[in-house]
């Protein structure tokens, strides 16, 4: 598999590509269910991660709770 | 903890939030805890069913380890999110629709910060993000100051709760406004749940008498030599003070009034 630029949690990152955003997750070990996308400022549903593919240059949020007041 | 305090029943009623009911009336955060264990076991003495969580960037360098829901079981507690550290209406509006996301449920506990020394609320960026998140279904529950027409406006702007400070967040400086918050729960006719500048048991008790419906701490907590026996306090503390406020008071006098029969004294 080829590989491909984006913008990952603000930092250049190369991951494989092209593929979803599901395929990204494996690759970073996340578990869909613990963490929310945004994709180019537009959050994505975890039922629609694997057929949304990302390009790139594409910028990628992921987020999840941690400890706050 | 095996003994609790509880109102002789029919006495209070459940505090109920955007229609969902809640039997503690203390709300507790996950931040700045030394230890993640030690964390779950103060929650589990505070009786807290509602507490609050961050939302940020997934560390990519680092463990799934540092994710509260590793520490604490999302089915046992209520998971408010916050959007602490935004400091414009565009950016909560956008950390609450991600919070909402994350599938757990549609409270919001909102802040929208105008100052970073203080962490005072930025009035007008709340109000901007209230309205947006309340006309997009969001349960919000407002991080507000003590001030009554921002806390009316908010009630106005569709808010769940709103949420009034003891004083600035992480200060432990106590109530420093009783009147002020008193006049918020006397005005308002959603829940008044006070967040914020609580630091030891007293303040807590103090706030809780002022007629609020609750109260959410972190720091409190979180940074006492002993946060499980803390926790524990704060647990009583909120009890005694919400009964106590039920309960009323006495009369407060200028002049002492004795408490013995003044007849049969003695000749």
């Amino acid at each position: 598999m080829s590989e491909m630029d984006i913008i990952l949690n603000g930092e250049r990152r190369r991951v494989p590509g092209p593929s979803s955003l599901a395929d990204l997750l494996q690759h970073l070990e996340l578990d869909p269910r613990t963490v929310v996308v945004e994709l180019n400022r537009s959050i994505v549903r975890r039922a629609n991660l694997s057929t949304t593919l990302i390009s790139p240059g594409d910028s990628v949020e992921l987020v999840h709770f941690v400890g706050g007041g | 903890m095996t003994s609790t305090i509880s109102a002789p029943a029919g006495t209070d009623l459940p505090l109920t939030i955007g229609g969902r009911t809640f039997r503690s009336r203390l709300m507790v955060g996950t931040g700045k805890y030394r230890d993640n264990r030690v964390m779950a076991r103060a929650i589990e003495a505070s009786g807290a069913e509602i507490v609050t969580v961050a939302v940020r960037r997934v560390d990519l360098d680092r463990t799934k380890e540092e994710g509260v829901l590793y520490h604490l079981s999302s089915e046992e507690y209520f998971l408010l999110a916050n959007t602490a550290g935004c400091y414009s209406a565009d950016e909560a509006v956008r950390y609450a629709r991600l919070a909402r996301e994350a599938g757990f449920n549609e409270f919001i506990k909102l802040e929208v910060i105008g100052d970073r020394e203080t962490l005072l609320p930025d009035t007008e960026g709340l109000l901007s993000a209230a309205r947006t998140l309340a006309q997009e279904g969001f349960a919000v529950l407002a991080y507000t100051n003590d001030d009554l027409i921002t806390a009316l406006r908010l009630e106005d702007a569709g808010c769940a709760a709103v949420m009034p400070l003891a004083s600035p967040i992480g200060s432990g400086l106590g109530l420093l406004n009783p009147y002020g918050i008193r006049t918020i729960k006397r005005r308002l006719s959603v829940p008044v749940i006070v967040d914020a500048g609580v630091g030891t048991a007293s303040d807590a008790c103090l706030t809780m008498e002022q007629g609020v419906d609750g109260i959410l701490m972190n720091t409190a907590l979180a940074e006492a030599d002993d946060p499980v026996s803390m926790a524990t306090a704060m647990r009583y503390a909120v009890e005694a003070g919400r009964l106590s406020f039920l309960a009323g008071r006495m009369p407060r006098r200028e002049v002492a009034m004795p408490s013995s029969p003044t007849r049969g004294m003695l000749e």
